[in-house]
């Protein structure tokens, strides 16, 4: 694993803060990358180039593993096997703050600022200056961080508290904390994702002053026309494999639409033409304030309703409402033509709704608690309770033999489900709302880090259902799944429907159209 | 991660079967037995005497528990759910107040019920009354603040270590301002048998010991058999889980704090009667012993996790070590300072035991 030529952080540090800089042209190298999760191979063998002075964007769909890359750059994830060069050298990451302190600074989609604290103090936090009583010296560290702000050209009271900050305050902030480290590499995830057309403007002139500087940056987006405005260069990803680099002069829109979505469907989905009956579930301009607006949509009996949207684009929010996880501002919610007002999960599962939420571990799965117990958390609410007293035996017969049709693997039901794989913990959650016997079935992401093997089972059920009369709504960040398993496919952008596609007229292509603007 | 993939894929088994294994109770009881013995070989070496050979010891040891082991299966159960109950030591203390002020006797010359100068409004009838008026009273005192606790908790969403702070303080106060910090004495004796031993075989059995296993089994039921117990492990093992299955949190939890309101003033009840008096200072740091049963006995401070039978030997462990102190002749003073280690030692594993099945 470790090539006799990989000199340590320790040294890389050592001879970078003594100005000897080795020449390459290349500021990062990585090639033959490789990382593994359980039961998925997140990155297989990519590579990535980053240029002194360029900026260069990542593209890919969600799930192309870009995110994991970065992480793996900001010393976040170790790879499993592959080279890394740093201006030209071999170098081993060990941690986040190993990455730091060689010149790669990551800001995070998610910001990663605390709240409490001033700016300054956010920026120097662990290298504030102190006097030689260790006592920290605010007045130069207020100082400090001016001077940063004035060559950047922001213009924040470095005093402030942090919380009361807008996002594109707080965002120029993490940009502006990734210089101070002195960084030759910035990793910028999505990070005009919550900023105004103004904001966006003021972030691209910082990003050119810094491109002038001769340092490299990592731009990932979803946003065409930004890429066009600030990209140098751009590497595309598909399904953890690294496609191809090009000079973003030499593309067009489409092509990289074609390269970011351009595998075969080869894997067969087991959608069956059933009978569509009646409409089953209505939604007429819902909205939640600040997430999402005036989405209409409706479901038949027996029909798949694909949501199809980016990350962001409120695709789960919708669900979550519609649920009553979170209770919609206004519009309304009909289900068999009767308008009903559904103020929280009990509520929308007395309607005959089930859903199976995005993220297994937060909101999924119970973690300390055993398979069992899992599965049938949700029916008790209305089923297989008498007097209080949970028929245990007829529950853990209907609930295994659930089990056993999803073919969850475990030597037993009381097994904790915490020792399971993802996919077959996504199972037992299924099973979960299959035992509740659902009418409107709602699943974000059913299929999101399950093998290939479990994927095809898990549509296969979902196609069954749908022969069964259920209404199925499915969020997904798969095309092939979305266009395999639709009937029709509603596409959400910012928060709000840009389109309905039909199956027959719906390809990758309209999609990402819709998806993006 | 991968390596347990690879065995349960060795094991590649589709049809699913029950399997029988230890239940996690197994090594406290083991612990228990371990320091039994140790105090049975200390008592030969330092006092000449067997340690557990003694039927008076041995009812006294459960004597000793059997309040704080009433409020630690209701405080389980709070911990189960993620949360905390610091009150029910106040609570036993001032439902003892209370029950005793209503299972008074004529021969108390000075009827106390509430400030002496409601007695003249003839709030007295229950002098020499029947001794289900102080029971009914502490319990429905007890379920009402427990339920005030759940209440504050669940709707205005503050911590519950809070909540249950500021009703252990001022609970406390109320049971001093009852009577402006005079005891009550001289109870009705068909009250006070409530809190007597009869014999069985020579054994000298405490009625509250019988009421504190009743309620360990009742719990115990109530926790592994019914909705109730399985919604308590749900909102505790993750609650945005439970919330999105349908769970109504907020009405869960108010129950489960209501719960162990209940058992507060079972408790406050049962010592009222075993002491024949109520004292404003009575239960003082009993809520710190119970939590610390409970955890001994493998419940996890993190929610999700933990059994009644568990807190019953948690409960006893506590007893038997103090026992086993006073037994060998340790001072007070070290006896507290062993228990706080006990305790904390006791947290240690169970973080370990947390650590090691999040590595599994």
């Amino acid at each position: 694993m470790t090539e006799p030529n990989t000199i340590s952080p320790q040294t890389m540090k050592a001879v970078r803060s003594s100005g000897a800089v080795p020449g390459s042209d290349y500021l990062l190298e990585v090639a033959d990358v490789r990382k593994e999760f359980p039961g998925v191979v997140a990155l297989d063998n990519v590579e990535l180039r980053l240029k002194r002075g360029t900026v260069h964007a990542l593209m890919g769909e969600n799930g192309a593993g870009k995110s994991t890359l970065m992480k793996i750059l900001a010393g976040i994830y170790t790879p499993d096997s592959g080279t890394f060069k740093l201006r030209g050298q071999h170098i081993r990451l060990k941690n986040p703050l190993d990455a730091l302190e060689n010149g790669i600074a990551m800001i995070h989609q998610e910001l990663n600022l605390m709240a409490p604290m001033t700016v300054a103090e956010n920026i120097w936090i662990g290298r504030e200056p102190m006097n030689r009583f260790g006592i920290i010296n605010h007045a130069e560290m207020n100082r400090m961080t001016e001077a940063l702000f004035k060559r950047l050209d922001i213009d924040i009271d470095p005093e402030v508290t942090t919380g009361t900050l807008s996002v594109a305050n707080r965002q120029m902030v993490e940009i502006a904390k990734a210089v101070s480290y002195n960084s030759d590499v910035l990793i910028m995830d999505e990070p005009t994702s919550a900023l105004t057309d103004k904001e966006v403007t003021h972030l691209f002139t910082i990003i050119r002053a810094l491109r002038a500087e001769g340092k490299g940056i990592i731009y990932i987006t979803h946003k065409m026309n930004e890429l066009f405005e600030i990209a140098d260069e751009l590497s595309v990803f598909r399904d953890g494999k690294y496609i191809a680099t090009c000079n973003s002069a030499d593309v067009t829109r489409d092509d990289i639409i074609r390269m970011m979505v351009g595998r075969e469907i080869t894997q067969m989905f087991p959608k069956e033409t059933v009978p569509i009956g009646d409409v089953v579930l209505k939604v007429e301009n819902l909205t939640l304030d600040g997430v999402f607006r005036d989405v209409s949509f409706e479901v038949r009996a027996g029909e798949i309703l694909g949501l199809a949207g980016l990350v962001g684009s409120g695709r789960s929010n919708v669900a979550e409402t519609i649920f009553g996880v979170t209770p919609a501002s206004s519009g309304s919610i009909s289900i068999n033509g009767k308008v009903v007002h559904i103020a929280s999960p009990s509520v929308a599962m007395k309607h005959g709704m089930a859903f199976l939420t995005e993220d297994r571990k937060e909101t999924g799965c119970f973690l300390p608690l055993d398979i069992q117990d899992n599965t049938q958390m949700a029916v008790l609410q209305h089923r297989y309770v008498h007097m209080g007293f949970v028929q245990q035996g007829q529950l853990s017969k209907d609930a295994t033999e659930m089990a056993n049709r999803l073919r969850v693997r475990t030597p037993d039901m009381s097994e904790p489900i915490i020792n399971l794989s993802g996919g077959n913990q996504q199972k037992v959650l299924i099973c979960r709302w299959l035992l509740t016997n659902p009418k409107i079935l709602i699943l974000d992401e059913p299929t999101r880090g399950i093998d290939v093997g479990a994927k095809a089972e898990i549509h296969r059920l979902i196609s069954q259902l749908a022969g069964q009369g259920v209404a199925v709504i499915m969020i997904s960040s798969e095309m092939p799944e979305v266009l395999g398993m639709s009937d029709r496919i509603l596409v959400l952008h910012e928060g709000r429907a840009t389109g309905t596609l039909t199956r027959e007229e719906a390809d990758q292509v309209k999609i990402m159209e819709l998806a993006s603007h | 991660m991968a390596n347990v993939t690879n065995e349960l894929g060795n094991t590649s088994t589709t049809g699913l079967k029950k399997v029988r294994r230890l239940p996690p109770e197994f090594s406290i009881l083991l612990v228990l037995l371990g320091i039994a013995v140790v105090f049975e070989i200390l008592g030969w070496y330092f006092v000449g005497e067997s340690f557990l050979a003694n039927k008076q010891r041995l009812s006294i040891i459960v004597l000793q528990v059997a309040v704080t082991g009433i409020i630690a299966v209701g405080v389980t159960q709070v911990i189960i759910t993620g949360g905390v109950d610091l009150s029910s030591g106040s609570m036993v203390g001032f439902i003892a107040m209370v029950a005793a002020s209503f299972a008074q006797t004529s021969l108390n010359a000075r009827a106390v019920f509430l400030q002496p100068e409601y007695a003249a409004f003839g709030l007295n009838w229950f002098i020499d009354s029947s001794p289900l008026w102080p029971i009914m009273v502490g319990l429905l005192l007890g379920l009402l603040l427990g339920w005030l606790n759940g209440f504050l908790i669940a709707k205005t969403g503050i911590p519950p270590f809070i909540a249950t702070l500021g009703m252990m303080v001022s609970v406390r106060g109320l049971s001093k301002w009852y009577t402006l910090g005079q005891p009550v004495a001289l109870l009705n004796e068909r009250f006070t048998w409530f809190g007597q031993s009869f014999e069985v075989a020579g054994f000298p059995v405490p009625r509250t010991v019988i009421v504190f296993f009743l309620v360990a089994i009742i719990c115990h039921v109530a926790l592994a058999y019914t909705r109730y117990g399985k919604f308590t492990y749900a909102i505790g093992a993750n609650p945005q889980a439970a919330r999105v299955s349908g769970i109504d949190i907020g009405k869960h939890l108010i129950k489960v704090y209501a719960v162990a309101g209940l058992l507060s003033g079972l408790a406050g009840v049962m010592l009222a009667a075993r002491a024949q008096s109520g004292q404003p200072n009575m239960g003082v740091s009993f809520e710190l012993d119970a939590i610390a049963a409970a955890v001994i006995g493998g419940t996890s401070l993190a929610g999700g996790v933990g059994r009644i039978t568990g807190t019953v030997i948690g409960t006893i462990i506590l007893g038997v070590v103090t026992s086993g102190f006073t037994f060998l002749k340790v001072g007070a003073y070290y006896q507290e300072i062993v228990k706080g280690i006990i305790i904390v030692a006791a947290v240690i594993i169970d973080v370990h035991r947390q650590k090691k099945k999040s590595r599994a």
